[in-house]
């Protein structure tokens, strides 16, 4: 097993390197300089910023610079935030466990809902439950995450006042306050974003499981005697999470184009926020940093979906 | 090649049959697909009105009027105005044609860089496959949202200078969203060819001397139309979607050009005043994307010719 999850690491290795380049090319190419910032503000004197210039060394020949800037990275050497004068790993860190929560928690919840879903909604193809389930997951991923994000606050907190709609991070409350606090205030983002999730993910478990159900196998289980919740829990459902689970991984980048959707909206002190905030306010260090972390979670995220897929199925071999 | 197809649908017996075009037959089964047949003419009434709609309804999009700030949907407004009077159902026709020109251009970009990739990695073959196949996979895994975000940041104020305000964010943007949408279609593509190229009516053309770019756009590419297709619809939808969320998150067109998206992002800070405001638009940019998904849907039943319908 171990030995697997180190041969999947060495793959993912190409396409880190590959994603680096993509984004120094980027950057590279970008019209002027983009840590004018320096350069512009007149209380750098020229000389200071030729010295900064030569530091940063952004007169040398690209690969010299690609390759210091990788190393930089990889050393967690991210610089430091333009705006708020800190150090750029110091403020993804603050912000990156948030955003983690939220998405952790909107999968499980996208999942709570897809699979007995889509599960049911399969074993009993073009029933009333499948239709009224496959049309609603329709409208589901139709609706874009901020407009759900709008409609949800325009419900819940101005006309319910139920929910408060901006997510407050400095919550005074101590114990069981304190957490009904913040699961009051995070229930909006991950059902957002869960709910999202689930519709497209319901179409997956749903066209899986009708993959698999009438394969010979489920019909030698049901003649073996097993009762229909075995079968289908047992047999179907398992081999129907394999393509399932691909797919999932395969939705990861926009999942996290939908975080920062959600974050926004709902103002979550998370990396997509702070994403936001510092183009908005040219805050270069930082966004290439948050581009960067980003990356690297969705090729994490693959990762697991591997060791996940190996799991599930005993006949990919760990060897 | 003409010469067999001829035969065949010539009448046999004296039986007049009318023959029914691979087109004719695809239409007849999308018809079958309810929801997406009357989403079609939904879409279709959408079009007409963004297109038209300006030319009949003649409120300007910056038109003030302090007279009547954040109304609800009236008769003079039928959607309401916002915080300067401007009217909402002008500002969401005009942005109408700026989310669909960005949909249907960004398809087109998707569309036109996945096949000329999937072309090409499917009938190379090899160690050119191998590379593009990786480039694909590379480019499947960028988080899109963030790219994009960085991409406009780092390009939007040297295009505007270029090619002007409106038109260098709209390059820019389509661009940006094109080129993150080509992967899905590249791989349908190439794994197409790879079938096709194999069956027997292209080895008959290599068989009479037909070169590889005529076996490719005569033969090989017209048959594995169909999945690309569907491909386009579904991308003129995440377009449409990628468009708005830029222009929501304050990054897309500049607040004086009206898209759904930005309308939206102005009109959310209303919401316990003018409901109406964030409503319209965003209930536009749902129907939309709504419907092409389900005219995608019942494309896709439409020209798969193995399912039974």
């Amino acid at each position: 097993m171990l030995n697997y999850i180190f041969r999947r690491l060495l793959i993912a290795v190409p396409s880190l390197l590959g994603i680096s380049i993509v984004l120094f090319t980027v950057l590279a190419l970008a019209p002027g300089d983009p840590f004018e910032e320096l350069a512009t503000n007149p209380n750098v004197p020229a000389e200071v910023r030729m010295m900064l210039r030569q530091q940063f060394g952004l007169d040398d020949p690209v690969w010299q610079r690609y390759v210091r800037w990788l190393m930089s990275m990889l050393q967690g050497d991210w610089g430091f935030s333009f705006q708020s004068r800190v150090n750029v790993d110091q403020l993804i860190l603050q912000r990156l466990p948030t955003t983690i929560v939220v998405i952790g928690l909107s999968q499980v919840l996208a999942i709570l809902i897809a699979l007995p879903v889509g599960v049911l909604a399969a074993v009993k193809p073009y029933s009333w439950f499948d239709r009224i389930a496959s049309t609603i997951a329709f409208v589901g991923f139709s609706l874009p995450t901020f407009f759900t994000g709008i409609v949800f606050i325009l419900f819940f907190s101005i006309y319910l006042g139920w929910l408060p709609f901006v997510y407050r991070s400095d919550i005074s409350a101590t114990g069981w306050q304190f957490f009904w606090e913040h699961f009051k205030q995070s229930i909006m983002p991950i059902s957002v974003l869960g709910l999202f999730q689930a519709a497209s993910m319901m179409r997956y478990v749903r066209s899986a499981v009708l993959d698999v159900i009438r394969l010979d196998y489920v019909t030698t289980a049901r003649s073996k005697g097993l009762t229909e919740r075995t079968v289908i829990n047992k047999h179907v459902v398992r081999n129907a999470l394999i393509p399932v689970v691909t797919l999932v991984a395969l939705q990861m980048p926009a999942v996290f184009g939908g975080a920062i959707v959600t974050e926004q909206i709902f103002r979550v002190p998370g990396i997509g926020s702070l994403l936001i905030d510092a183009i908005l306010r040219n805050d270069t260090p930082v966004i290439m940093a948050v581009t960067f972390v980003l990356s690297c979670l969705v090729i994490f995220f693959n990762l697991l979906a591997d060791v996940i897929y190996g799991w599930l199925d005993p006949r990919i071999s760990y060897g | 090649m003409q010469d067999i197809t001829q035969v065949h649908q010539a009448p046999e017996l004296g039986k007049a049959v009318a023959s029914i075009s691979p087109w004719q037959e695809a239409w007849r089964r999308f018809k079958r697909h309810r929801l997406a047949y009357w989403s079609l003419w939904v879409l279709g009434c959408m079009v007409l009105a963004v297109l038209l709609g300006p030319l009949v309804y003649k409120i300007g999009v910056n038109d003030v009027d302090f007279q009547s700030r954040l109304a609800g949907p009236s008769l003079k407004h039928p959607m309401g105005t916002d915080d300067l009077g401007r009217d909402i159902l002008a500002r969401v026709l005009y942005g109408g044609r700026i989310s669909l020109a960005v949909g249907m251009a960004a398809m087109l970009m998707a569309i036109s860089v996945g096949v000329l990739i999937g072309a090409v990695a499917g009938m190379a073959r090899g160690w050119v496959d191998a590379v593009l196949m990786w480039v694909t996979d590379l480019f499947l895994s960028l988080p899109q949202l963030p790219l994009l975000l960085l991409l406009i940041f780092l390009f939007r104020e040297p295009l505007k200078q270029t090619f002007g305000l409106e038109l260098g964010i709209f390059i820019l943007i389509v661009a940006v969203i094109g080129g993150f949408r080509w992967m899905p279609v590249a791989r349908l593509v190439r794994a197409q060819f790879f079938s096709l190229r194999e069956k027997e009516f292209v080895e008959a053309a290599r068989a009479l001397g037909a070169s590889t770019p005529r076996q490719v756009v005569r033969h090989i590419l017209p048959n594995s139309l169909g999945p690309v297709i569907v491909a386009a619809t579904i991308d003129v939808a995440a377009a449409i979607i990628a468009e708005s969320t830029l222009s929501f998150l304050g990054l897309g067109f500049p607040p004086d050009i009206p898209t759904w998206g930005r309308i939206l992002y102005d009109g959310r800070d209303y919401m316990d005043l003018a409901v109406h405001w964030a409503m319209f638009p965003g209930l536009a940019i749902f129907l939309t994307v709504l419907t092409i998904n389900f005219i995608g849907d019942g494309l896709r039943d439409a020209l798969d010719p193995r399912r039974v319908l």
